[in-house]
């Protein structure tokens, strides 16, 4: 029996808070147009007018309780589920696809947890301030402006979370009418009760677990790993660069060049430094440290604290990176400010890394597995458009009737029933009618009526009756009944249905 | 064993020391399944107050929760919640949700409503569930009958009329199917004779003499089929009494039976011993009026409208 073991294997990680440092740099200008651009479209989607018949004005509905989702011009029933089907897998292919080429580009620029979170962040620097600060904020006790600061940013979260909970929520009814109601008290529960949640889930995920999200509950960045190939692309330090011999050493100003490995605040090492840079070139200095056996890292530490989710990416690839860039941003703001080349953390392959000849990073689109995944992407996107551009109008179900399944009538003929249901799927009203191929054309009986309007989106019954003399009736096995829209006779379907007679008895 | 596993230290003890060296392992549990148990009594507490719970005598608590109904008199009810009271107002909800159609049933003709697709829909789906429920034990499911017992509603034979007026009358009233014992009046011979008349009507293979026999027979005052079965033997359905020149075959099972001889047998069968089940039931009463008049559109088309 194992005692103790609890003790000494402790499963539960207090989190260590992380105060990310604001940088600039090429993947903070992408990061922010990403975010711009998604928030944009996730804000303002709902509000969008647009004109239809009789359906609410909003050009995206999800429409549930009405069974239809409005997508600008198109619109999808429940018939339609396998295009939601395409899409998923579609997005799916996309994400294997990216994630062999680039790496977890998804995680680091488009995920949803990092969008927010990054946001929650924004919002969390420009009350609190600065890393340095913020970090001062944290320790001092709960006096007033503490109190202050870190109570309006978690307002300022709380309302960010609400509005995307209410934003969601839009989606699915019309959206003016949604807020009048949802301040008003009069919005469906469903409306309270999923803003409520996303408005909670939001403060949670982005406010307060953020990194810890990507590292303890998402299966995505887990999986994503397994499909790195040694030639993928992804955020790299440098080391035989940045080592060197004798490993990283900190420059100080004035005193040259030391090889005590200590953390500088890195303020002070940017200052001095751009002094040096300016009195000398970078060059010449990179030269002494190469002399000495220094690598070209000045271990300032910026990328670590400019790091989201907290890691030191000098330690090599780790499942914790969501590979965003931002220490790519912070490393090279450094390098030019010594005048040392750029590009020490890079996107660059694994094996590029290791080879003694380093080469360009370049994307490697030859990869089997990259093609096929390229090949599948573009294969399911091209069913997917062709699924939707030639979707027929309407939809329909012919089913025999069964009980009995046929009736001998008083002169011998054979009656079989069928019901035929059809669901207009256009955005017009559209009437139907229905014959019958290889058949009489007296043979079919439609009882009160020849022709069913329907309207869009509903669904219509007809009840065919067929009656077939005994000779042919033995003939017949299978006919084809013909539903033809009327004035549109290029969008006539047949349906082939079985014709039973007790020749034929099963 | 156990002072092995003291001494080692890993094991906690309660603390109490009995007679000198006797202690108790404390190995508490996990902490998540108690506070896990702790919020099942919480909810075991909320969830008595609301709804209804503890037995007292011969009532029990109500609970705070409540639900407002309309019983069967019309009245409404506010009672503790309990699922009867829920039945009760989902079922009125869902008639209510029906009476739109219901109304338009009553204030439409046959005719119209046979005609109106919308109309159509609403009877083959209305109309299906109250055939099951009320006629199908009889006259099975798709209403194609049992021959022999119960007629055929799938065929364009009406016994006594397929109109909808007809059909109306018949489920308002019901019916009931009577053929007097001929073996009394007649001798075995004479039924023979009439049976292949009979048979002879539908084409099927009969002896050509007796059949003349029985032509004769059937429209002599002795045997008087054709009071009720008409000169023409096509029957009348003022009276119920069938066709006999047509491919139907409601009481003898012609159908069933292989060979010529085996199908006059069952015709004679049925001259022979008359019949005096065909009993339906009237409906005027067990159902509402409306309900009587979406069956007579359902039957109606059920044989394809006569």
């Amino acid at each position: 029996m194992q005692t103790g073991l609890e003790d000494q294997l402790g499963l539960y990680q207090k989190r260590i808070p992380i105060f990310t440092r604001s940088v600039k740099g090429r993947f903070r200008r992408f990061k922010t147009s990403v975010l711009v651009l998604a928030y944009a479209m996730f804000f303002l989607l709902p509000w969008i007018p647009w004109t239809r018949l009789d359906a609410p004005a909003q050009a995206l509905l999800f429409d549930l309780p009405g069974r239809q989702f409005l997508i600008f011009g198109l619109t999808v029933y429940p018939q339609n589920i396998i295009w939601l089907a395409f899409l998923l897998i579609i997005a799916a292919i996309l994400l294997f696809f990216v994630t062999g080429l680039v790496g977890r580009a998804f995680c680091g620029y488009f995920c949803f947890q990092t969008v927010w979170t990054d946001f929650f962040i924004w919002i969390e620097s420009a009350i609190q301030g600065e890393r340095p600060t913020r970090v001062r904020l944290f320790r001092q006790p709960w006096d007033r402006e503490k109190i202050i600061k870190v109570g309006s940013t978690h307002a300022l979260w709380l309302l960010v979370s609400f509005w995307t909970g209410l934003s969601f929520v839009a989606y699915f009814t019309y959206a003016p009418q949604l807020v009048l109601d949802f301040f008003t008290g009069r919005a469906a529960d469903a409306a309270y009760i999923t803003t409520g949640l996303l408005t909670l889930t939001t403060y949670v995920a982005a406010g307060l677990m953020r990194e810890q999200v990507c590292t303890y509950i998402c299966p995505y960045g887990r999986f994503q790993s397994v499909m790195y190939e040694p030639e993928t692309l992804a955020v790299h330090y440098d080391a035989k660069r940045g080592e060197g011999v004798h490993g990283r050493a900190v420059v100080r100003a004035g005193r040259g060049i030391v090889t005590e490995r200590r953390l500088a605040r890195a303020e002070g090492v940017m200052s001095a430094e751009r002094r040096l840079a300016d009195l000398t070139t970078g060059a010449r200095a990179l030269a002494e440290r190469h002399e000495k056996g220094l690598g070209d890292c000045i271990d300032c530490g910026l990328c670590v604290q400019v790091c989201p989710a907290g890691i030191d990416i000098r330690e090599g690839l780790q499942y914790k990176c969501i590979s965003c860039g931002l220490c790519i941003d912070a490393c090279n703001t450094i390098m030019d400010s010594f005048g040392f080349p750029r590009g020490l953390i890079r996107y660059d392959s694994e094996s590029n890394l290791a080879a003694a000849t380093q080469a360009p990073p370049r994307l490697h689109w030859l990869g089997l597995k990259t093609l096929g995944y390229g090949a599948a992407f573009i294969l399911m996107s091209g069913l997917l458009v062709y699924s939707i551009s030639s979707q027929e109008s309407f939809d329909r179900a012919v089913s025999q009737i069964r009980q009995p399944l046929y009736v001998v009538l008083s002169n011998n003929d054979i009656r079989n029933r069928y019901q035929v249901r059809i669901t207009n799927k256009a955005a017009y009203e559209q009437t139907y009618f229905i014959s019958a191929t290889d058949i009489p054309a007296d043979a079919l009986d439609f009882g009160g009526f020849s022709e069913i309007s329907i309207k869009p989106g509903h669904s219509g019954l007809v009840q065919v009756s067929v009656h077939l003399p005994p000779a042919l009736a033995a003939k017949t096995e299978r006919f084809d009944l013909v539903i033809t829209p009327k004035g549109k006779p290029a969008e006539a379907r047949s349906e082939s249905v079985h014709f039973d007679s007790p020749s034929r008895r099963p | 064993m156990s002072e092995q596993k003291l001494q080692s230290q890993t094991v906690q003890t309660t603390g109490h020391a009995w007679d000198g060296d006797l202690q108790e392992y404390n190995n508490p549990l996990p902490a998540w399944w108690v506070y896990t148990f702790y919020v099942t009594v919480v909810f075991a507490l909320v969830y008595w107050t609301i709804y209804p719970s503890w037995p007292i005598g011969k009532g029990w608590i109500g609970g705070a929760s409540s639900i407002t109904y309309v019983n069967s008199a019309g009245e409404t009810k506010t009672h503790s919640w309990n699922t009867r009271a829920l039945l009760v107002k989902e079922l009125n909800e869902a008639s209510v949700a029906q009476k739109p159609y219901f109304d338009k049933v009553s204030s439409m003709s046959y005719e119209q409503i046979a005609k109106d697709p919308e109309m159509n829909g609403f009877i083959i789906s209305a109309g299906k569930s109250l055939f099951a429920d009320n006629c199908a034990a009889c006259h099975q499911s798709g209403g194609q009958g049992v021959v022999g017992f119960f007629p055929n509603l799938a065929d364009d034979d009406w016994l006594y009329g397929g109109s909808f007026d007809k059909i109306h009358e018949t489920l308002l009233g019901g019916r009931r199917g009577y053929m007097p014992t001929f073996s009394e009046v007649l001798s075995g011979a004479q039924i023979d004779q009439l049976a292949n008349y009979v048979a002879s009507l539908s084409g099927i293979g009969h002896d050509a003499t007796k059949a003349s026999a029985g032509n004769v027979l059937f429209h002599s005052d002795t045997a008087a089929c054709f009071y009720c079965h008409a000169v023409d033997a096509k029957g009348r359905k003022d009276i119920g009494a069938p066709n006999l020149t047509d491919n139907i075959w409601l009481w003898a099972n012609v159908p069933a039976v292989q060979g010529d001889v085996s199908k006059v047998a069952a015709i004679r069968e049925v001259i022979a011993n008359g019949l005096n089940k065909g009993v339906m039931p009237a409906w005027a009463g067990r159902l509402s009026a409306e309900q009587i008049k979406v069956l007579t559109v359902y039957v109606h088309e059920l044989g394809g409208g006569q």
